[in-house]
């Protein structure tokens, strides 16, 4: 099993380095970075311009294979370049990084758990009325964008904080500014904050892998080890919960993978709407300010965390199905 | 609906290809009858059909009707709320509100269609090469999906925005489709992965048929019920995954409009001016869902392990264990549901059907 988790890295690693130097060249070709310099008022002089853009590694004068391999090697150091406006891109990547992984981490956790408890409890009570409700309002989460899920949410919040006539929900930004008080007032600020963006990220992914942990769990519940286990005298719940819903995770665990791609694109919407400074608003920012190093950044990270995920799901199922682990 | 030819209908996948053409002519006017008596047995079907009908004929009817075009400015009414005069009212420059929403809802689909056709076409040919030749051709068709999962459409397509500006939405629906195909290749590949092994594929090649037209003509018809499903099912998706796309300003450029430039625009007037924003938002969340529950009926209605419309009663009459097989369809054979699912531009996170997980796990690393 080690070698074929071993195998698999080395794969995710190889993806991870072809994606990352094909969005680089691909900026490259897209983004004006001189734009940023040369339409200053007062226009500075064409060697000004050249000089800088140079130094941060982003100019289109210089040989594109040069700064690639440049760029490159202070990103295999670490060093991810400077920004646009000529700061360092990793002292600004860490703390954006924690406001994201608190975002994304707690929304998918929450969501997938919630998926399943979901999606396992309307399977085992199939068509009941709960089983009907969860299916239509499934039908609509699947059917409404993340982005309209964070701006309804916002709007809900308004109107209740504007009946109530004081600020029940708060939803900008991730803390409060200059907040002074212990650490449990900080604490309290910070969940009161991520109630609503992580609402919008979890309600998507529950209302689709409760889908699909339905229709695992009901082919599951049908299967004929299910019925020897009753057969043999087991009760129905240890039949389900230690023989089927085992089961019934596996291929769960390949479309979880899947489901933090979504949630790290849907982070994107979450982040700019709700005000995070995280990396998924930063990136939609440096598109347009036409910041090369930033985007590749944020490609490296998107990478890195979509596989970081796919590894997850592989050692999940590996954990999950003996099969998995008995393959050379 | 009409749109399906009978021999696109005719072959599930697990279905026997009929030897002749006689054999075709014979049945499958039943089995294109079957389909739709199935089809309008499933409430959920039939009500996202006539949706989908009426959002069309809002979004190509609505502006020939409508007394302004979309662009055009009422300087006497800024901001009205709904009236006779102006149906959906008008935003704060004067600009009908209904004329927009039908003109955004016009793009929108437009970009959908065309995208679920395009991303339709690319999967089917690209999987079922990959299936059918092995080889090269499969490790390279895999990698690239790889790749392209890594790296999202959403990020891509971003990136590329400030170049596409000039050339207009067209080019929108070219990379919406290029990088839109990867799951449904992934599903095709494995369910051409059995077929190449039946005996009507060793026949047809032993009567020395070339290996395109073996494509063509045996495996993808084969696979066409997955493919129409998914393609149904694409269409919401694609056009959730523009207007998100356009909600950033990526995609739909100005003085263009598309759902998601118009929820953009007036999503901060929504508490104080509803009318700006509700009917884009109910617009798109309608579209989007009518084209689930019309998926998800196909899904059931050319399912040939169904037993649904057979004797013209409801399946929910029926007994337990019939019921399951249907209930289990959104994972069954195409697990399409995520695919509408995803988010907006996560919408090429998809929906690998589970079967295929654990024989394809070692031979991808």
């Amino acid at each position: 099993m080690a070698r074929f988790l071993a195998r698999r890295l080395v794969y995710y690693v190889a993806l991870v380095f072809i994606a990352t130097s094909l969005t680089y060249f691909l900026a490259s070709a897209t983004l004006n970075p001189r734009s940023v310099y040369a339409d200053r008022n007062p226009r500075p002089s064409s060697e000004i311009v050249d000089a800088k853009l140079s130094s941060i590694g982003v100019n289109d004068k210089d040989p594109l294979g040069e700064r690639y391999v440049h760029w490159l090697g202070g990103a295999v150091t670490g060093d991810l370049g400077q920004t646009i406006q000529d700061k360092p891109v990793a002292a600004e990547f860490g703390p954006r990084l924690g406001v994201s992984l608190r975002l994304l981490l707690v929304g998918s956790i929450l969501g997938i758990v919630l998926a399943v408890v979901v999606g396992t409890w309307n399977a085992i009570r199939q068509y009941a009325f709960s089983d009907r409700v969860s299916s239509v309002l499934s039908f609509v989460l699947i059917s409404t964008p993340v982005f309209l899920t964070a701006v309804l949410l916002k709007i809900g919040a308004t109107k209740l904080n504007d009946v109530l006539g004081y600020q029940l929900i708060t939803f900008t930004g991730e803390a409060t500014p200059n907040l002074t008080g212990g650490l449990a007032t900080i604490a309290w600020d910070r969940i009161a904050h991520l109630l609503l963006p992580t609402i919008s990220i979890g309600v998507g992914l529950i209302a689709v892998y409760s889908r699909y942990q339905r229709a695992t769990m009901l082919d599951v519940l049908q299967a004929d080890y299910i019925r020897t286990a009753r057969a043999k005298g087991l009760r129905r719940r240890p039949a389900i919960f230690k023989h089927g819903l085992r089961t019934a995770l596996i291929p769960m665990t390949t479309l979880f993978a899947f489901a933090f791609l979504g949630v790290l694109t849907g982070a994107t919407f979450t982040e700019k709407i709700f005000a995070w400074n995280g990396l998924g608003a930063w990136f939609i920012d440096a598109v347009q300010a036409n910041d090369i190093n930033v985007v590749v950044t944020y490609t490296l990270y998107s990478a890195v965390v979509v596989l970081l995920a796919g590894f997850v799901s592989d050692v999940l199922n590996a954990v999950l199905d003996p099969r998995v682990r008995a393959q050379k | 609906m009409t749109r399906f030819t009978p021999d696109l209908l005719e072959g599930p996948s697990d279905a026997v290809v009929p030897e002749s053409r006689e054999e075709v002519a014979a049945t499958s006017p039943n089995r294109l009858v079957l389909t739709f008596r199935r089809l309008f047995a499933n409430r959920g079907a039939t009500v996202g059909l006539v949706t989908i009908v009426l959002l069309f004929v809002f979004a190509f009817v609505g502006p020939l009707v409508s007394p302004y075009a979309y662009n055009y400015i009422d300087y006497t009414a800024l901001s009205s709320p709904p009236s006779g005069a102006h149906w959906f009212g008008t935003n704060n420059i004067g600009q009908d509100v209904f004329a927009q929403t039908a003109r955004g809802l016009q793009k929108s689909l437009l970009i959908g269609l065309l995208v679920a056709l395009f991303s339709t076409v690319i999967a089917g040919m690209l999987g079922a090469m990959a299936g059918y030749f092995g080889g090269w051709i499969d490790r390279a068709v895999m990698v690239f999906v790889d790749l392209l999962l890594v790296l999202p459409s959403f990020l891509i397509i971003a990136i590329l925005s400030p170049r596409l500006k000039q050339y207009g939405w067209l080019i929108l629906v070219a990379l919406l489709a290029l990088f839109g195909w990867m799951i449904t290749a992934r599903v095709v590949r494995s369910l051409t992965l059995s077929i190449k092994e039946r005996e009507f594929i060793r026949a047809a090649r032993y009567m020395g048929i070339g290996h395109f037209t073996i494509i063509v003509r045996h495996i993808l018809p084969n696979v066409a019920s997955f493919l129409v499903i998914d393609a149904t099912i694409a269409i919401g998706a694609a056009v959730l995954t523009e207007s998100g796309l356009s909600y950033f300003g990526f995609g739909v450029q100005p003085p263009d409009v598309s759902l998601g430039t118009l929820i953009a625009q007036n999503q901060s007037a929504a508490t104080t001016k509803p009318w700006l924003f509700f009917f884009a938002a109910g617009a798109l969340i309608v579209f989007a869902l009518a084209s689930n529950l019309l998926g998800d009926g196909l899904r059931d209605a050319l399912d040939p392990t169904s037993t649904a419309g057979r004797t013209g009663r409801r399946r929910r009459t029926r007994g337990r264990t019939a019921e399951s097989r249907g209930g289990a369809a959104p994972l069954g054979r195409t697990g399409g549901v995520s695919e509408a699912a995803s988010p907006a531009p996560g919408a090429d996170v998809g929906s690998p059907a589970p079967t295929r997980t654990n024989d394809e796990k070692g031979e991808r690393a």
